[in-house]
């Protein structure tokens, strides 16, 4: 009995001495600010910087490989705190950029040639004889963006997305995902969105879909600022000159001009 | 008697009876004809004509100088409309030279001239350069030009030629047709392929569920080293590679051509119109056309003018006897849905099938078992699940490019997969990757 216990303690001694001894030894050096970065960091390893994930972002970061703003993600909060880590400034002024769904051609709103039963995917709908709408620009509304999305801030209404502007994160997966680049990421306050992409003549565009930009140009006219050109039948706006009085929303004879969400609510609640 | 096949493939319903024993009718010319510019794989034509000007049949309205291209020819006499654009079966929208017809079917001059000509009198060149200029294309549905395979890279020998008469796609029965009323031009057609590419060995080949056809075509090669062979009736039986494995044991290579192993497959149908190209310098502006399906009231095959409207073709039958749930053009195994009937027949349109809500139901796609069934049925080898996947980075692994997208996989999936749109996909990926490394 006496020999078994002193024999297993003195090689439990031994084993652990060795250990001890490796991990002084051996031990990977690590900077301890990747740890604290990729605390701080989203997490939600959506590549949306260019990295492999938000760890290789990290370490990235630290070896001064990555801008301090690199994760578009993260929010005003999340980025100050990885420069106050890294011990640098960081430019906290931009306003947030969401991304933005340039088509409103929903199920009542867009015309189809035919239906389409094959499977959910954008890019094979669009396969087919151009698509199954009649817009050759518009959303194919199989929905490719909202299985993109990592961050489940897309949703599919009356056959187009709808984005979550509050809980996006601008990582731009969904742009990436949409076959006809109707998704683009702009700034959450935006005065004025057009939502659609169509350039085709205003006859061909209101045969189409009755929510389509037709090009009338009646917001260029409306616009007192005159921050607003017409090229290709649709509407470039000058934001520098933009005073966000909405007139041109307000103009549009179809539902192609929107104010963000941000700016409706704020309207609305000071009302 | 033994009958050869390859491996793999499908045993589908054939639906064949319902237009079998139709004779071909001749539809007469529609008031209109739309001759897209590009109904062949390969470059697009140029117009030759404009808006306003007066056309004979058989006139050129269409050429362009690249070799990988047939040009289009006025398929009745008439006035040019407007050069316009029109959709294809397939979905794609190109330019189109629309004819309004005077009625009178006048032939052009030129052609008319050289109406007197023996096979004996032309050379490989000549022939090459006859089925060319009538604008010859593969008439089995892919519409690859013609020519192109009669001219092979100068290293290349080809010692067989053979002829498909299989008509492995369900309802179709123009090539059925074809070999019992005009045996005759496709064996004259056949030996001016011959002579056009110096090979010895002719072929013809037949699915044993058309014995009539067999004997046909054995009565018509009696005094000619012709062989007529007996295949399997089996989906895909007729695909170019599939039938040269079945008849000679060759495999054409990976991404290569049945030129490259010696061998010219064409269509029954396109040996007519190589036949009438070299007789009688006669361009291609009819094909036989099978209208069918369980939703037409009375299935035929009927020769129309290139160009004619869908709606002329289903009218000829009677019309509907029930709303369809799908029209196709082409067979229903690799042909595409349309949803316009003023779409235009051309050069690659072998039927035009309507089916019954009973025969076109919408399956509910399920989740893939690895059955491995889509495997077995695979005729070129390939493993369809994986190809299929939406993980395009390993799909590409396993070779998507050589599929030939026969349907195979979709119709034998028990989970009702859409196996070969995603392979499409898939396909368009290889390609986009393949051209961006060259």
């Amino acid at each position: 009995m006496l020999p078994a216990v002193i024999t297993l303690m003195g090689l439990g001694l031994l084993f652990g001495a060795g250990l001890a001894f490796a991990s002084r030894v051996l031990a990977v050096k690590r900077d301890e600010r990747v740890e604290a970065i990729e605390e701080v960091l989203p997490g939600a390893n959506c590549g949306a910087c260019g990295f492999a994930g938000c760890s290789a972002l990290s370490e990235a970061l630290v070896e001064g490989e990555a801008d301090v703003q690199a994760c578009p993600v993260g929010d005003s909060e999340a980025l100050a705190r990885v420069a106050e880590i890294l011990g640098q400034e960081a430019d906290l002024g931009a306003s947030r950029q969401v991304a933005k769904v340039r088509c409103r051609g929903t199920e009542d709103a867009a015309e189809t040639r035919f239906s389409y039963a094959g499977i959910k995917d954008c890019q094979a709908a669009g396969a087919i004889a151009g698509g199954h709408k009649v817009c050759e620009h518009g959303c194919l509304g199989m929905g490719s963006c909202v299985q993109a999305c990592p961050f489940d801030c897309m949703y599919m209404k009356d056959g187009v997305p709808v984005v979550v502007e509050e809980d996006c994160t601008g990582c731009g997966n969904c742009v990436e995902a949409c076959p006809r680049s109707i998704i683009e990421l702009a700034a959450e306050d935006q005065p004025v969105f057009l939502y659609c992409v169509s350039t085709a003549g205003p006859r061909e565009a209101r045969q189409a879909c009755s929510n389509a930009c037709m090009g009338c140009g009646l917001c260029a006219r409306t616009c007192e600022q005159d921050a607003i050109e017409m090229q290709d039948n649709l509407p470039v706006f000058d934001f520098d000159k933009c005073n966000a009085c909405g007139a041109c929303v307000e103009a549009c004879p179809t539902d192609a001009l929107g104010q963000p969400p941000v700016l409706r609510e704020a309207a609305g609640s000071s009302e | 008697m033994s009958v050869k096949t390859f491996a793999g493939g499908v045993h589908p319903p054939y639906y064949k009876e319902l237009s079998a024993s139709s004779q071909i009718e001749d539809l007469p010319a529609p008031q209109q004809v739309i001759i897209p510019l590009i109904q062949h794989i390969g470059a697009p034509c140029q117009p030759t004509v404009e808006a306003g000007d007066e056309v004979a049949m058989g006139e050129v309205v269409g050429d362009t100088d690249a070799f990988v291209s047939a040009p289009v020819h006025a398929s009745v006499s008439g006035t040019v409309k407007e050069i316009g654009e029109t959709a294809l079966p397939d979905g794609r929208k190109v330019q189109a030279i629309i004819i309004e017809s005077d009625g009178e079917d006048r032939i052009s001059g030129e052609a008319a001239l050289q109406q007197q000509r023996t096979l004996q009198s032309m050379n490989a060149d000549d022939i090459r350069d006859a089925v060319r200029k009538a604008g010859i294309v593969g008439m089995g549905g892919a519409a690859f030009p013609t020519h192109v395979k009669y001219s092979p890279p100068p290293e290349t020998d080809i010692d067989t030629i053979i002829l498909n008469g299989c008509e492995c796609e369900p309802f179709l029965t123009c090539d059925h047709r074809i070999m019992l009323e005009e045996a005759d031009e496709i064996v004259s057609g056949l030996q001016a392929i011959m002579k056009a590419c110096g090979a010895e060995r002719g072929l013809i080949g037949i699915e044993d569920n058309k014995p009539d056809a067999v004997e046909a075509m054995r009565e018509a090669v009696r005094d000619h080293p012709y062989q007529v062979e007996v295949l399997e009736t089996k989906y895909p039986e007729g695909a170019e590679k599939q039938l040269i494995d079945a008849l000679l044991g060759r495999e054409v290579p990976s991404g290569g051509l049945p030129l490259d192993i010696g061998v010219v497959v064409n269509n029954v149908a396109t040996a007519v119109a190589v036949s009438r190209a070299v007789k009688r310098a006669e361009p291609l502006t009819k094909r036989v056309v099978t209208v069918t399906g369980d939703a037409v009231k009375q299935p035929k095959n009927v020769r129309v003018r290139v160009g004619a409207p869908i709606r002329q073709l289903l009218e000829a039958s009677g019309g509907f006897s029930e709303a369809p749930a799908r029209i196709i053009s082409g067979g229903p195994m690799m042909g595409t849905a349309i949803y316009d009937l003023d779409i235009p027949i051309t050069k690659g349109t072998s039927g035009i099938v309507a089916l019954s809500h009973q025969l076109a139901a919408d399956a509910s796609e399920e989740a893939c078992i690895r059955c491995a069934r889509c495997v077995e049925a695979c005729p070129i080898s390939l493993m369809p699940l994986y190809l299929a996947e939406y993980d395009q980075e390993s799909a590409l692994q396993y070779n998507p490019l050589d599929c030939i997208e026969c349907g195979s996989c979709s119709y034998v999936c028990p989970s009702n997969r859409q196996l070969v749109q995603r392979i499409r996909l898939t396909k368009a990926t290889a390609q986009a990757e393949q051209e961006d490394s060259s």
